[in-house]
């Protein structure tokens, strides 16, 4: 058994941790119900047949005048508040999750290079990126949202909505990615095995993905958790704004920005609801971050 | 002065606890030095840990007493326990970079140190700060006291470590590794002073070290430890000069001599190869000698690298690594270079392996002009025919990958085997070649030690097919029985496939074990150049003469 344990000492770290389990546990139950949403969901919040306004502005079942088949209420539209959750979180990961994978791709592959051939490569690349982390974020957003409403016909505007939104996100990510990849290569670049490989001849891309890469994934891993809940994030701030998703095929962010119209009003759910869900949600996965960056870096253990 | 008996140190683990020292015995007297020794993990520090009391968290003493004088150590509570470390007990670490706050003056830390322990004003604590430095050797030390630890050489450094330790007059100090940093020059000035101060302050000093040189030299008393026990200790003449245990013996027999050659050490582990599975990769390597024996020789190599930019308008200093360097290392021999820290050894490989462009001069490698630097294609035979063996195991080897994909990848890309099984089958032979169980080839490198890793290391080499070996400083990172076997090893291999050998080693000894010819580096300049034997035995460089002078060595009449 302490053989086993030794092999898998991430494993038991885990399940020695209660808060990564509760982490893990809620994250997975998000992600679980977002994937399955069509099965789960009551009713599909973009098809406009299948909820009635008669149902609309139900409270939660605990409370009088609830209909026990809306758990959570409903919304003014009628929609189940389950459904929207569901269906939003969905759209809300996958946009997380794709910017994540551009910014990863981008950043790690910039980092990489300028870490690898260092010089005035190195200095370009890292400039940009300096000057991308002088920018806030949700200033790229609007940037390129900006400049997709001008160059784009108004026809297939809404239909690029996400990608542009998708797009916008990975590029205010990616500087953090070639920072840490840059860094990790500087030192990876010093050992004797990356020598050991470039002396033998090896191309420069085989030597940086081959030999580097899976010596610095470590700490892209952790950066890759935490940017996920930022990602996340930053699609709800921009979509709470107006800039993000239209209400029709509501992400969260969309979802709290249509709840703000309740707040005062005594329909309390249609806002705090939404709002818990992104807030378990990004909790969540910051946990599980920080978890990982303790199983790679044994000196914090 | 400190008596120690049968102590016996735990550290919990989550898989029951761990024992990392058990049953230890020891005693100093007043004036004595202690030498401890032994390999890496064998527990000295833990001894010295404990007896100031700074044992790393969670270890605990589980039994055993430890006396300083009539003082019981263990009895004390927390405050008492502190005002004894430094009064009573000082400790000198082994890197004065790091042992030194490079934030404050010399000046500051001594006077800090003194009134931490005696309640004098400043004036006097800066004159006793004084007394300290010039009693250590320190010229003009009024002055220097002013000056920052960077502004001090690393002798230097150690030197104001050692003050620090005995500012406050302790009768105990704990030296752990105090040289393993230093140039032998600078060791044996270290090492002189440490022997002053035993006699003149009658301080009793525990000399933790791995290197028995050191010993050798200082040492009144000797313990050696291995695996958390005491193997054997005495006077020092007695313990090393007629070792009784097996384990003593054994190491004494692994220590390289400087005053003579000798053929193969004797191992505990015999390293012929002899191994059936071995032979495939044997026959594989002399078939693949369509080379002849290859030499290299370079002339008036000249490297400079910029230095830091002070200003923005002024040029960056100009640093000279290689001065002029002209070598001819023979075919099929084995040249040893030797040389202190910063004299351009490694500079020296990183230029024939084309990771340095010189400035100027040319190579020939086997009587073929290497192309030097970028101007050498990736293409170029040079990049098959030279291999090079690096100082630090842990670091040559790609720890995400296993051993197998580290040692067929050299197979793969000089495109020698092209299907994959076979690949596996030549590194599984090559492993036990190099004595190594073959099914090492699906673990990965965290799971040997370092003298397997170098192994592993070594059969990378192979697999290239070299004709021309780089091995830079190979067995530093490794115990001195560790270190016994692999030069038996590199011995073996170099006899069996006529490779020729550029050995770069600080090891005076180990070279003079190694090397056919030796050539004497020193600031990037060529001191001498000659058969080992005729620099060793009649140094014509002073230079030389004082490298051989300082290097701590062996009575002869201990050859066992």
């Amino acid at each position: 058994m302490s053989a086993f344990l030794k092999k898998y000492e991430g494993l038991w770290l885990f399940l020695h941790s209660p808060a990564a389990i509760i982490a893990a546990a809620v994250a997975a139950l998000i992600v679980f119900g977002a994937v399955f949403a069509s099965w789960i969901a009551l009713v599909n919040p973009y098809d406009l047949a299948s909820f009635s306004l008669f149902d609309g502005l139900l409270p939660p079942v605990w409370q009088d005048g609830a209909n026990s088949k809306y758990l959570l209420g409903t919304d003014d539209q009628g929609r189940d508040m389950i459904s929207s959750i569901l269906y939003g979180a969905r759209l809300s990961l996958i946009i997380g999750l794709s910017a994540l994978a551009i910014a990863a791709v981008l950043g790690v592959g910039l980092g990489l290079a300028a870490g690898y051939y260092g010089g005035r490569f190195d200095v370009v690349v890292m400039r940009i990126a300096d000057v991308q982390l002088a920018l806030p974020a949700i200033l790229t957003a609007l940037l390129i949202d900006g400049m997709a409403r001008g160059i784009l016909p108004q026809a297939i505007q809404q239909e690029l909505r996400v990608m542009v939104l998708t797009l916008a996100i990975a590029l205010s990510l990616w500087d953090n990615f070639a920072r840490t990849a840059r860094a990790s290569t500087f030192v990876e670049m010093n050992k004797e095995y990356v020598q050991a490989a470039i002396m033998m001849g090896q191309r420069p891309l085989r030597v940086m993905f081959v030999h580097i890469l899976p010596n610095i994934l470590g700490p892209l891993l952790v950066i890759m958790t935490v940017d996920l809940a930022s990602a996340i994030l930053l699609e709800a701030t921009l979509s709470f704004l107006g800039i993000g998703l239209p209400a029709d095929s509501p992400s969260l962010g969309t979802l709290i920005r249509i709840g703000m119209q309740f707040l005062l009003s005594g329909e309390w759910w249609i806002l705090w609801i939404p709002t818990l869900v992104l807030v378990a949600l990004v909790v969540s996965i910051n946990i599980l971050g920080d978890f990982l960056r303790d199983i790679f870096n044994p000196r914090l253990r | 002065m400190l008596t120690i008996t049968g102590l016996t140190v735990k550290f919990p683990s989550r898989f029951g606890d761990f024992t990392a020292i058990e049953n230890v015995d020891m005693s100093i007297k007043a004036g004595e030095i202690h030498g401890l020794v032994g390999e890496s993990g064998a527990g000295k520090s833990t001894v010295g840990a404990a007896v100031i009391g700074l044992l790393q968290s969670p270890g605990y003493v589980a039994s055993g007493t430890l006396l300083l004088g009539e003082t019981d150590l263990q009895a004390l509570t927390f405050t008492q326990a502190h005002e004894i470390r430094g009064a009573r007990i000082s400790m000198i670490f082994q890197d004065p970079q790091t042992s030194l706050n490079p934030l404050m003056t010399i000046e500051d830390q001594l006077i800090e140190t003194i009134q931490a322990h005696s309640d004098i004003s400043d004036t006097a604590a800066r004159k006793q700060a004084v007394d300290l430095l010039e009693e250590i050797g320190i010229e003009n030390a009024s002055e220097r006291i002013k000056a920052y630890p960077h502004q001090f050489s690393g002798g230097m450094r150690q030197r104001v470590v050692i003050a620090l330790a005995i500012c406050t007059d302790p009768d105990l100090i704990i030296a752990d590794e105090p040289t393993t940093a230093l140039d032998v020059a600078v060791q044996s000035q270290v090492l002189n002073l440490i022997q002053r101060l035993a006699k003149q302050r009658q301080i009793a000093f525990m000399l933790i070290t791995h290197d028995i040189g050191v010993i050798a030299q200082v040492a009144d008393r000797v313990t050696v430890m291995r695996n958390g026990r005491v193997m054997e200790a005495g006077e020092t003449a007695q313990v090393l000069g007629a070792p009784k245990n097996l384990y003593t013996r054994a190491l004494m027999d692994a220590v390289p001599p400087l005053d003579r050659k000798i053929d193969r050490f004797r191992v505990p582990k015999d390293d012929r190869i002899a191994s059936s599975r071995g032979k495939m990769a044997e026959r594989w390597l002399l078939e693949g000698q369509q080379h002849d024996l290859t030499g290299l020789s370079v002339h008036n190599l000249t490297v400079t690298f910029e230095g830091p930019r002070t200003s923005f308008f002024r040029k960056p200093p100009i640093y000279v690594a290689l001065n002029n360097v002209t070598l001819n290392i023979k075919p099929g021999s084995i040249m040893g270079l030797v040389g202190e820290s910063g004299s351009g050894k490694s500079t020296l490989a990183k230029v024939i392996t084309g990771l340095v462009t010189p400035q100027s001069g040319e190579m020939q490698l086997g009587g073929a002009v290497l192309p030097i630097g970028k101007s050498r294609n990736r293409h170029h035979l040079s990049r098959q025919l030279v291999q090079m063996v690096f100082q630090d195991p842990y670091s040559s080897l790609n720890s995400r990958h296993s051993v197998g994909d580290i040692l067929t990848e050299p197979l793969w890309f000089y495109g020698f085997i092209k299907n994959p099984v076979e690949r596996k089958n030549m590194a599984a032979s090559m492993l036990s070649l190099v004595g190594m169980p073959p099914d090492a080839i699906n673990k990965y490198p965290h799971q040997f030690s370092g003298g397997q890793r170098q192994r592993i290391a070594v059969a990378r080499a192979l697999l290239a097919r070299p004709r021309f070996l780089i091995c830079d400083e190979p067995t530093s990172a490794l115990d001195v029985s560790i270190q016994a076997e692999i030069l038996n090893l590199l011995k073996e291999l170099q006899a069996t496939f006529g490779l020729t050998i550029l050995f770069i080693s600080h090891n005076l000894a180990v070279v003079r074990q190694m090397a056919d010819d030796t050539a004497v580096l020193r600031n990037g300049s060529v001191e001498e150049v000659n058969t080992t034997d005729a620099v060793y035995e009649a140094p014509q460089a002073e230079y030389t003469k004082s490298l051989l002078a300082q290097t701590p060595v062996m009575p002869p009449s201990w050859r066992t």
